[in-house]
């Protein structure tokens, strides 16, 4: 039941998502309460085809804004005007106009080039976070889901520690103590997401490990080194990449956050945190040097969230 | 991700069987604590490992950083500290100590409830922190009640109103969760300070000060628990239960109000422990824009000016604040959950 489920206070229901919705056994499709998950297979044809097309418009329009970010990320030329890092003092403080669409900064540099140019930096921050985070948590589930008893409790206390400053805390004290920077940010974003990764592939993994496949595996005589590559992890990793995706918007989100604060990419470059940063100073006079960057932010983090769960359906198989 | 069960009581957790109806077996014979004290006594040594932990982890790491431990209490190697004032921080700090010895003296300290002097503020700590915080828990204590009520809101609205406003609602939690706290609280600022000019931007603990800072630190967290609910109470909606309520001649109304609210509620609890560090640590960021006294704003001037033994402190506090809303919203689970107590 989905209720016990999110039992676990650690949960993140930001990788968790609504998967508790699978299997759920008590579901009795009632007329009247349309568009309860999980009624799908018991609602006429035309109904769930509409329900299926209505998500799917949801899930093109984060495809759309994805692969934008992505061109925007490999040729922001293309899409740019401007050069974002030339400064151009006469045009400074430009509203958005049909010249400057999210209009200029104090330098008179064009928003919207740099929020194109941003792309890069940001997105390259947010994947490189997440990749350490899930390395990280790949590492310390696996150890703790096959290492048997000890690993399993030692790890368990590991991430309890870790849970125990959640979110920005975690990196913001990493940052105390490495210092301030790109590459510190970046590592202190994925150190505080592996937590909640880890907790999620321990499961995977001891459930996958005590599964009849494994068994089977084992009663024919596998190495255990074999029973590991070619059953286990294969098998507990296909999640990782949907937690992978789903997580990757709210590394996005922090580590600009930690820009903001003057903690991350410096001021001057193209980066949507740092650029909101600089935009703090100019709230009253120029809401556009604000406003802009963070649209992509949202974009960003929104349709990563919808790619995710339409993967993570993918990957439940419903 | 019902399937990550096969898990081991969490430390804190007591000891139950799987059902959670009874103490396990796991001593023979020998006299047994009551359950409610073996609870209390497995949260405390959870809550004392961790803060342990935490102390640990930042003592050895500022060590295991290249440098000289000293310049870095004064703020690193950009801070040209003097070597008078380096020598006396070795001295105060006990830097000239055997490593071991310098870890046991601030254990010490530690347990004795002294977190040591700030080296920015030139205060100890502990009173620094005594100041900071009822600010910062009145802050994330009205975020947490706005957030629940908008999730609770939004997700019986959208399950009285059918399929187009469940597609709203989605919408509106994704885009929620979606938003970062520090530019919502500048959009904040923006749309109801600088051009509306009903609120102000700096916040105090006045009740228009705190309007802009609680819905910065509650939208997104409404966002995230909006999903968890409304799925809740959708599945609440559709159980044999609610079938026999309308059975019973119950309206739509009543059904949600006397028998899916409840289940609603319930992952809500279960989350508020994850709910109350994604606040705190939304704290830092959202304090810091209405330029309001906290904890957070405290953590981040500390960080910025690499003042380790505040930033313990402030880490320590934290962690302590977490270990202790994650006991307690145990205890509101169980309360409001009968089938998790025990029989």
């Amino acid at each position: 039941m989905s209720i016990f489920s999110n039992k676990r206070n650690h949960q993140d229901p930001v990788l968790a998502g609504t998967s508790g919705a699978a299997g759920t056994p008590d579901v009795a499709a009632t007329p009247g309460t349309p568009g309860a998950p999980g009624t799908m297979g018991t609602l006429g044809p035309t109904r769930s085809l509409r329900r299926v097309s209505g998500l799917r418009a949801v899930e093109l329009g984060a495809a759309a804004v994805a692969l934008f970010l992505v061109l925007a990320a490999c040729f922001p030329t293309l899409l740019a005007p401007f050069d974002p890092l030339a400064i151009n003092p006469a045009d400074s403080f430009q509203g958005p106009s049909s010249k400057h669409w999210f209009g200029t900064d104090e330098s008179g540099r064009d928003i919207y080039s740099r929020v194109i140019h941003g792309a890069r930096p940001s997105l390259l921050i947010g994947a490189a976070a997440t990749a350490i985070g899930v390395g990280l948590a790949l590492v310390l589930g696996t150890l703790a889901g096959l290492g048997g008893r000890w690993l399993d409790f030692g790890v368990g206390r590991i991430l309890e520690v870790l849970f125990a400053l959640p979110g920005l805390l975690l990196a913001l004290v990493f940052i105390a103590l490495a210092g301030p920077g790109i590459t510190t940010s970046v590592v202190a974003v994925g150190l505080s997401t592996a937590p909640g990764y880890a907790r999620i592939i321990r499961g995977q993994i001891s459930q996958v490990r005590s599964s009849a496949m494994v068994e089977a595996a084992v009663v024919l005589g596998r190495r255990p080194a074999q029973v590991l590559f070619r059953h286990i992890l294969p098998n507990a990793l296909s999640p990782v990449f949907v937690l992978g995706t789903l997580g990757l918007g709210q590394a996005v989100v922090w580590a600009s956050s930690l820009s903001f604060l003057g903690l991350g990419a410096p001021p001057p470059a193209a980066e949507w945190g740092a650029m909101l940063a600089a935009g703090r100073t100019y709230l009253g006079t120029a809401w556009w040097m604000t406003f802009f960057p963070g649209v992509a932010i949202v974009l960003t983090a929104a349709s990563s969230t919808v790619l995710g769960r339409a993967l993570q359906r993918r990957v439940a198989g419903r | 991700m019902s399937g990550s069960t096969p898990e081991q009581p969490a430390p804190g957790r007591p000891a139950l069987s799987d059902d959670g109806r009874g103490p396990a077996r796991t001593l023979a014979d020998g006299v047994r604590l009551p359950t409610t004290v073996r609870w209390l006594l497995a949260k405390v040594v959870g809550a004392v490992f961790v803060l342990w932990a935490v102390a640990t982890l930042i003592f050895f790491g500022i060590r295991l950083i290249p440098g000289d431990p000293a310049e870095a209490i004064l703020g690193g190697p950009g801070s040209q500290a003097s070597p008078e004032a380096l020598e006396q921080v070795r001295r105060d700090y006990g830097l000239d100590q055997p490593l071991l010895v310098q870890y046991f003296t601030q254990l010490g300290r530690l347990v004795q409830g002294d977190l040591g002097d700030s080296y920015s503020l030139r205060m100890p700590v502990a009173e620094l922190l005594g100041n900071q915080l009822p600010g910062t828990l009145l802050l994330s204590a009205l975020a947490l009640l706005v957030a629940w009520l908008l999730a609770l809101g939004l997700a019986g609205w959208s399950t009285l109103n059918g399929k187009a406003a469940a597609v709203v609602a989605s919408g509106l939690e994704i885009a929620a969760a979606a938003v970062p706290h520090f530019w919502l609280a500048s959009i904040l600022i923006l749309l109801f300070s600088n051009t509306l000019g009903w609120l102000p931007p700096v916040s105090t603990n006045s009740a228009d000060g705190l309007v802009l800072p609680v819905l910065a630190l509650a939208l997104p967290l409404a966002g995230f628990l909006g999903q968890v609910m409304r799925e809740s109470m959708l599945n609440a909606m559709t159980s044999p239960f609610a079938l026999s309520a309308r059975a019973r001649g119950e309206g739509e109304t009543g059904v949600l109000f006397r028998h899916a609210l409840r289940h609603a509620a319930l992952p809500g609890i279960a989350l508020s422990g994850w709910a109350f560090g994604s606040l705190l640590s939304g704290a830092v960021v959202v304090e810091s824009i209405f330029a309001r006294p906290g904890l957070g704003r405290t953590l981040l001037n500390a960080v910025t000016l690499r003042d380790i033994p505040l930033v313990t402190g402030v880490a320590l506090v934290s962690a302590l604040a977490y270990v202790v809303v994650m006991a307690a919203s145990d205890v509101a689970e169980r309360a409001a959950d009968p089938r998790l107590r025990a029989a």
